[in-house]
């Protein structure tokens, strides 16, 4: 027994010696590069990947998804389960342990209050909160103790891993954001430029919309974490130059989200520099049909909120005409090659959950144009352009810049212009386009177009948030500070009604049926989201930046305290 | 016999026959300008790629938005001379573009809409310049006000000041007029809008100086009103120094102009510029940097010549540097 506790000791203590040798900030300064540039760094209040995945640097979850989807705790002590009793036996209540020892950057203890507020923060009915749907259905937060919080469902949850769990809804401390709750969230700056978080790094300079900076956080749990000592974060640019400045020049360590045609990426890593790292996820480009009119004509408040149905793209037969149009082979050749396989599905894995609906895969205009003969949609006075009762199909078109995306709506209206469609294309920098202020009108949730096009994924494993962010109380609007996740504005009882039973339903099985039954109503039986391509991640690290795990099913910065120097 | 030195006067009194036709100033105009080889050479090609846009689409009927997916990333038919493998086709003689896009097409296309962007911007910038500039040096109540609002203009930077107009006025402009012609109106007036300035400075100067000269005195002397003494003496005077601003202006507003598309935010992704045809190229440089080259070289040459054609123009319309 002593031999082998011994032994053991032994073992440990080689196992720990490449642990012990190194120390936090040996590896002084890691530069990272975001093409599109963080405007802040509370995901709270953005929907943005970009904010998101910044704000992973600084501010932590209880749990995060790894690379295989699997749950790892992170601030909690254990991720709770039914087995292990912190998932009550009737799937109401969860209860979340946290480390204990855990502090804030700023020297404070982390305890049960700051979860409290988080939940309140972000479910405050005053307030637009980006990442409501992960709250969906907590009818309270209680704490338990100092370290333990319960939080109670209003209806059996089987997936009760919504609040506190993944990149989109990390733990603020209670003392910083407590004068920011309800609709003066956005107006606390300094809070949402640079929270105190539990995270590998905290922020010592933050300027919207370009760079940030930011230095180890000397009260980070694992004592030898992270590494590097300093931390840029470079916001901006186009993912071109972050693909060069890290295959080509080596500027940079890291490289988000390299959206760039195959031949172009393939001609960069050429440079020897660095390599890319790719993997699928649930990450889907999609068309997403405006179910509201977006007119100029409608007063400021009203436009594309629900007050006003759109007048086309209300008829099943034009949006429907509209996906047969698209080839989708097309698209990934010219877009993605290896990166990227065509689809039908808003939820493509996991495999469970991933319907078979593959009837928009092939191109079909013969059949598109006679549905929209059938359903009155005539081109009566000959200028190409199909018109009923004096309403003309003619598109707005918008996407975010980037040289794939230009590419795919320059395809996009070459087919739609075969089923006398016009359509004019507007792209707009991503920054802004993704960026969520309620003031600019070209951000992707006020949808100010008819059409628009970009990517999205949930994380975790389970798509029931994700699918239920297309219920009819999601709208964006002038109420919630234009916040909200159903960004085309579909409506539909039953769908919400689905919706619920999805989140009283324990067993997988069923689970599975329901969310391909949820994600049919949106694609191939009303059509009002049109995905195309079910695209893998494509990122790229240095050659020299060693531990990097791309992970499609969380922030790609997961496990930012883990990259180190390779020397 | 004195009078053998006798003159005759009447013959002193004759007018002389011209030995040769009297020449008008526009002759000399030209024999002054004909002197500079740059001014030459730039007028030419000004010229030329002027005819190429204009005439070149009922030559070269492709349709520069037309996608022909199969037939993409097709070299310049030069490309032959080096590279006997390179996809070629007669049929594409400047190749085509990752969609299959026509080059040829696209840069008649976009060498209109570079074109009329720079020469609307420039007249009504030299519209705007001169009117402020003459206004201001002739009447000496408005000059203080209009010199004032000059220097606030001036300092006021353009991109990001054409940033905020595209944001602010794209959606109105849009309804009224369409996309695209929407989008040429709001870039043209930003950039004409922006770009006065200098000529009004430059035409505030000059008035200045000339109307204290006499032959203003005289005309104001014999009751000449104003307006006709700015029409009649003032801008013919001053012509030289307009010219030579409206070449410049012209060429700021076809450089403004590519970097709007170059930016993104100028007009929709599909309808070809030069400056939003170098954009979409920079990606694929080293592979096919005659997407680059090509219209980049349109855009320095149009510019230079421009540059030169002024040079040349000036020193023409000049009567003081004339014949030197």
């Amino acid at each position: 027994m002593k031999f082998r506790t011994l032994m053991l000791g032994a073992a440990a203590s080689f196992a720990m010696a490449p642990m012990a040798m190194a120390e936090r900030g040996a590896d002084g300064n890691v530069n990272i590069i975001y093409w599109q540039a963080p405007s802040t760094l509370n995901p709270y209040l953005s929907s943005g990947t970009k904010d998101i995945e910044a704000a992973s640097l600084v501010i932590e979850p209880l749990g995060r998804y790894d690379q295989n989807g699997a749950l790892v705790p992170y601030l909690a002590s254990e991720i709770p389960t039914v087995e292990n009793g912190g998932v009550a036996a009737d799937l109401k209540s969860i209860t979340w342990k946290l480390k204990s020892g855990l502090l804030w950057s700023d020297g404070s203890p982390v305890t049960s209050a700051d979860l409290k507020f988080t939940a309140d923060y972000c479910m405050h009915p005053e307030g637009g909160c980006a990442q409501l749907a992960k709250f969906e259905g907590v009818e309270g937060v209680e704490v338990v103790d100092d370290l333990t919080v319960t939080v109670t469902f209003s209806e059996p949850k089987p997936n009760p891993y919504g609040p506190f769990m993944g990149g989109q809804s990390p733990i603020l401390q209670a003392a910083q954001f407590a004068e920011c709750l309800g609709a003066r969230a956005p107006e606390c700056t300094e809070a949402n430029f640079g929270p105190i978080g539990t995270g590998p790094f905290t922020v010592t300079d933050f300027r919207p919309n370009d760079v940030i900076q930011m230095e180890a956080n000397q009260n980070f749990r694992d004592a030898s974490k992270p590494a590097f000592a300093t931390l840029t974060f470079k916001g901006g640019g186009d993912a071109v130059g972050a693909g060069r400045a890290v295959l080509e020049t080596g500027e940079f360590d890291y490289a988000w989200n390299l959206q760039l045609a195959p031949d172009v990426i393939a001609k960069m890593a050429e440079g020897g520099k660095g390599k890319t790292i790719a993997a699928f996820g649930s990450l889907v480009e999609r068309l997403e049909m405006n179910m509201t009119n977006p007119s100029p004509d409608l007063p400021e408040g009203e436009r594309s909120t629900a007050k006003h149905p759109h007048p086309f793209m209300t008829d099943l037969a034009v949006r429907k005409a509209l996906s047969m149009a698209i080839d989708r082979d097309l698209l990934v050749e010219v877009g993605y090659g290896q990166a990227g396989r065509p689809t039908c599905n808003l939820v493509p894995a996991p495999a469970l959950y991933a319907s078979d609906n593959t009837d928009c895969l092939t191109q079909d205009i013969a059949g598109a144009n006679a549905m929209l003969d059938d359903a009155g949609w005539v081109d009566s006075d000959g200028d190409g352009v199909r018109e009923k009762d004096g309403i003309k199909l003619s598109i707005l078109f918008q996407t975010s810049t980037n040289a794939v995306r230009q590419d795919f709506q320059a395809l996009i209206k070459d087919s739609w212009a075969q089923i006398g469609v016009e359509t004019e294309l507007r792209n707009i920098d991503g920054s802004v386009y993704f960026g969520g202020d309620p003031g600019s009108p070209d951000t992707f949730q006020k949808f100010y177009a008819d059409v628009e096009m970009y990517a999205n994924n949930f994380d975790g494993t389970d798509p029931e948030s994700y699918l239920a962010q297309r219920t009819c109380d999601k709208h964006p609007g002038p109420d919630t500070q234009w916040q909200g996740e159903n960004i085309n504005r579909f409506c539909d009882p039953a769908y919400d009604a689905l919706v619920a039973e999805l989140g009283k339903t324990g067993e997988l099985e069923k689970r599975g049926e329901i969310a391909k039954k949820l994600n049919d109503m949106l694609t191939k039986e009303s059509y009002s989201i049109l995905p195309l391509v079910d695209r893998g991640r494509v990122s790229a690290h240095a050659n020299s930046l060693g531990g990097v795990v791309l992970n499609t099913w969380d922030s790609e910065l997961w496990n930012v305290a883990d990259w180190y120097r390779i020397k | 016999m004195t009078d053998t030195l006798q003159i005759d006067p009447i013959e002193a009194l004759k007018d002389k026959e011209p030995s040769k036709p009297p020449r008008s100033q526009w002759r000399d105009v030209w024999d002054q300008f004909r002197k500079h080889k740059g001014a030459l050479f730039g007028g030419g090609f000004l010229l030329f790629i002027t005819l190429f846009v204009i005439i070149g689409p009922y030559i070269w009927t492709l349709d520069a938005q037309k996608l022909d997916i199969r037939n993409k990333d097709m070299r310049p038919i030069y490309t032959w001379l080096w590279d006997g493998s390179a996809k070629i086709a007669w049929n594409r003689p400047l190749g085509t573009d990752n969609l299959g896009r026509d080059m040829l097409a696209n840069m008649i296309k976009g060498g209109r809409t570079s074109l009329a962007v720079g020469w609307a911007a420039m007249v009504l910038a030299l519209f705007l310049g001169t009117l402020i500039g003459v206004l201001s040096g002739y009447f000496k109540r408005l000059d203080g006000i209009l010199m004032r609002f000059t220097d606030l203009v001036l300092s006021l930077p353009l991109l990001p000041l054409l940033l905020v107009a595209v944001t602010l006025f794209r959606q109105p402009l849009r309804a009224a007029f369409g996309p695209e012609e929407g989008m040429f109106i709001l870039i043209v007036g930003v950039i004409g809008i922006t770009s006065w300035m200098q000529t009004a400075r430059i035409v505030r100067g000059e008035v200045l100086a000339l109307k204290e000269r006499e032959f203003i005195l005289a005309a104001r002397s014999i009751g000449t009103t104003p307006g006709k003494i700015i029409t009649r003496h003032l801008l013919p005077n001053i012509m030289s120094p307009i010219m030579v601003s409206a070449t410049l202006g012209l060429a700021t507003a076809i450089i403004t102009e590519s970097a709007l598309s170059f930016l993104g935010v100028g007009f929709p992704s599909d309808f070809p510029t030069w400056g939003k045809m170098l954009a979409d190229s920079v990606p694929r440089m080293t592979e096919y940097p005659e997407r680059v080259l090509l219209p980049g070289i349109a855009i320095s040459l149009t510019v230079l010549s421009v540059n030169y054609l002024g040079d040349g123009l000036r020193d023409a319309l000049d009567p003081r540097v004339r014949g030197r």
